[in-house]
C-alpha cells in the first residue's frame, strides 16, 4: 500500500525539467533576447564585411 | 584570395545558428541526465565550441603546411586568421565550460584530464600569438609561426582529445567510463540540434577568421604601397 502511494505521488510530481522551466512560459522571453541579440551581431558583421569588400575593390 | 567565393556559407551560418538559439532553448530534453538537468541544453553552445575550434585549428595547420610548401603569404595570413578565430573558439569553450562547471559540480576547476588537457593546448597557442607579435621580420615570423603551428596542433589534439580517452575517469562525455549520447533515453532528439549547432557555429567563426585575413591583406597591401611608393 505504502508503495502505491508512492508511485501515485511520484506520477504527480511533475518532472524537474516541466516544473521549473515551462510552467510560466518566460523562457520565450529570453529566447526573444536571444534573437535580437544575434540578429544585431550578424548585422553588424554584415556590415563590416561589406566594408572590407568596398576597401578590397578600392584597391584594384 | 582570403576572401571565400561562396556567399552562401555565410547565411547557413545564421539560418543554422538562429535555429540552434530559438529551438535549442525550446526542444524537451531527455529525463534521465542527472545532475545537469536543464543545463543539458548547453551541448548547444558549449560542446560545438571545441569541436568547431579543432575544426579551424586543422584548417589553419593544413594552411601552415601549404605556406611552407610553397611560400605563398596569403596563406600564412589565413592560417593566422583561423589559428586567432580557432582560439576565440576555444576561449568561448572555456569560460562557458567554467560557468556551467562551477553552477554542476561546484567548483569552475576540476581535476579532469580534458580541463588540464586545454589549459596545456591553450598555453601552447599563446605561444602562437607571442611568436606572431615579437618577431619583427615578415617572412622569418612566417615561418617560425607556420612551423610552431604545424609542430602543436597535433600535440593539443593528443592532449584534449586522446589522452582523455586513455584517462580511467573523465567527467566529461566519451573519455574514461563516464557518459554519452547513447547512454540518455530517447525522449527526444537532441542530435536534431547538436549537428546542425556544430555546423552553424564552426561557419560562423570560419566567417569571422575570413573578415580578419581580408583586412590583414589589405593591411599588408598598404604596407607594400609605401615601401615601392
Amino acid at each position: 500500500m505504502k508503495n502505491y502511494l508512492l508511485n501515485i505521488m511520484l506520477d504527480v510530481v511533475p518532472q524537474p525539467t516541466e516544473s521549473l522551466f515551462r510552467t510560466s512560459g518566460k523562457i520565450f522571453v529570453v529566447v526573444g533576447i536571444l534573437t535580437i541579440i544575434f540578429t544585431l551581431i550578424t548585422i553588424y558583421l554584415v556590415r563590416l564585411d561589406a566594408k572590407i569588400s568596398k576597401l578590397e575593390n578600392k584597391g584594384k | 584570395m582570403a576572401k571565400i567565393p561562396y556567399k552562401w556559407y555565410k547565411l547557413l551560418a545564421v539560418l543554422l545558428l538562429g535555429y540552434t538559439l530559438i529551438y535549442g532553448l525550446l526542444i524537451p530534453l531527455p529525463t534521465d541526465v542527472g545532475i545537469l538537468d536543464e543545463t543539458i541544453r548547453n551541448l548547444f553552445y558549449h560542446v560545438p565550441m571545441w569541436f568547431g575550434m579543432m575544426l579551424i585549428l586543422m584548417a589553419a595547420w593544413i594552411y601552415s603546411i601549404l605556406y611552407l610548401q610553397n611560400q605563398n603569404p596569403n596563406h600564412e595570413i589565413i592560417a593566422r586568421s583561423l589559428t586567432y578565430s580557432g582560439i576565440l573558439m576555444g576561449l568561448c569553450g572555456l569560460f562557458t565550460g567554467m560557468f556551467w562547471g562551477y553552477n554542476t559540480w561546484g567548483s569552475p576547476w576540476t581535476n579532469d584530464p580534458k580541463l588540464n588537457g586545454v589549459a596545456v593546448g591553450m598555453t601552447m597557442y599563446a605561444g602562437y600569438w607571442l611568436i606572431q607579435k615579437s618577431v619583427n621580420e615578415g617572412e622569418k615570423k612566417a615561418r617560425l609561426a607556420s612551423v610552431y603551428n604545424i609542430f602543436i596542433f597535433p600535440l593539443f589534439i593528443a592532449l584534449i582529445f586522446v589522452m582523455p580517452k586513455l584517462a580511467k575517469f573523465s567527467i566529461h562525455p566519451g573519455s574514461g567510463e563516464s557518459v554519452n549520447f547513447k547512454t540518455y533515453n530517447k525522449t527526444n532528439n537532441m542530435e536534431m540540434v547538436f549537428y546542425p549547432a556544430i555546423i552553424g557555429w564552426t561557419l560562423f567563426f570560419v566567417w569571422i577568421a575570413e573578415i580578419t585575413a581580408r583586412y590583414e591583406l589589405i593591411k599588408q597591401r598598404k604596407e607594400n604601397e609605401k615601401l615601392f611608393a
